[in-house]
């Protein structure tokens, strides 16, 4: 992005490049993103996965909501077939980490104290305590946290909502943004449907929806085994499209953000 | 609550441009902040002062200009208004849309003292 040259000017952001101001001070016109430093660690990050043609998977929830089940199963799984590492965010204790270890898969923790969300700096740090020469797919947890996740690119390619049955079917409306971060939705703890008899299935999706969400809503419960095959094939498919990116050169981000980037026609921002 | 980490960002931004301009000190910060942007900008006004202080931008005054959150139908072709949690196209309803505004997060202005 060049800031100086006017090649940013559009009709829809003139009046702020061309801003009257007093004697003894000068405007500059910047249109970056306020993360663009955070941005940048994750393209970073995402170089180190592609280079290694590795598919990262970021897990975004409230607390509670079966994360850690979710790749207690897949592990279970998959751990034959794939080589998968986990980077666990947690404001305390190495729990998380452990009960991955004890499924006899590599995990980092980060311990964050009190940050409500993990950035791309802290997964960097992280990637230095795994060998990610032995890794197919690498799983970050996030932060338990409907909220800060949203915001912080982490180098990740695809982002994983999770929303258990034991919560709101309405929680896609009041969490847009980070409903609409999700690549692909996860109604997690479906056997517990049977006791519930205020969550409607058909209501999140609608609340899905309304936020002009297309991707897919896989219903599961891991620690019961239902609906896992559509969850593994979901990965399988991710990854083989991640190694068909690498050997093109290509690499990809989660859906919401190339696609807000493509049509914001007044900045083309870096 | 990580407006105060957005920021921190901010400022170190902030401060870079200022140096490159050979800026004395910074009189006025304008974003344009998005309803789906995950930032709050009350928020932020609270937070910045903390986040500034000691810096070129301690004096600065923040700016948040709110932008509309819209919506470009690609099942009818068009561009209406939305709200955050309802992203429907508001001529035909349809919710294959994509955002047109709205999500924004950007340093998009300062005006730096120079003399």
């Amino acid at each position: 992005m060049c800031d100086s040259c006017g090649c940013n000017v559009t009709p829809g952001n003139q009046h702020l490049a061309y801003k009257p101001v007093q004697a003894g001070t000068s405007a500059v016109t910047v249109l970056k993103k306020l993360l663009a430093h955070n941005d940048d660690q994750a393209g970073h990050n995402r170089s180190h996965f592609d280079t290694r043609g590795i598919l990262t998977i970021n897990l975004m929830s409230s607390p509670g909501s079966g994360k850690t089940a979710l790749l207690e199963a897949t592990i279970d799984a998959l751990k034959d077939e794939f080589r998968i590492a986990v980077i666990e965010g947690d404001l305390e204790t190495e729990n998380d980490a452990a009960r991955i270890r004890a499924r006899g898969v590599p995990a980092y923790q980060i311990t964050t104290g009190s940050a409500c969300h993990l950035d791309a700096h802290m997964v960097h740090d992280a990637l230095h305590h795994l060998d990610l020469s032995q890794v197919d797919i690498l799983f970050v947890e996030n932060v338990g946290n409907l909220v800060c996740p949203a915001s912080f690119d982490l180098g990740q390619h695809r982002n994983v909502t999770l929303l258990s049955v034991t919560e709101g079917d309405d929680k896609p409306a009041k969490y847009p943004v980070m409903f609409r971060a999700a690549d692909v939705v996860v109604l997690s703890k479906i056997d517990l449907l049977a006791v519930l008899d205020d969550f409607v299935p058909a209501r999140a999706e609608q609340c899905l929806r309304q936020l002009a969400s297309t991707v897919p809503l896989l219903q599961l419960s891991a620690r019961k085994g239902q609906g896992m095959a559509a969850w593994y094939d979901w990965l399988r498919s991710e990854l083989v499209a991640q190694r068909a990116r690498v050997l093109a050169g290509q690499t990809v981000k989660p859906y919401i953000q190339t696609d807000g980037l493509k049509l914001h026609g007044h900045a083309e921002v870096s | 609550m990580h407006e105060l980490a957005v920021c921190q960002a901010l400022v170190t931004q902030v401060t870079e441009i200022a140096q490159q301009n050979f800026a004395q000190s910074v009189a006025v910060i304008t974003l344009h902040i998005g309803a789906l942007s995950g930032v709050e900008p009350a928020l932020l006004v609270s937070a910045f002062p903390l986040a500034a202080a000691g810096t070129v931008a301690a004096e600065a005054q923040l700016i948040i200009e709110s932008q509309p959150v819209r919506v470009h139908c690609q099942t009818c072709g068009a561009d209406t208004e939305a709200t955050p949690n309802r992203l429907l196209c508001g001529e035909c309803g349809d919710y294959h849309t994509q955002l047109i505004s709205g999500d924004e997060m950007l340093l998009a202005n300062l005006e730096l003292i120079t003399n």
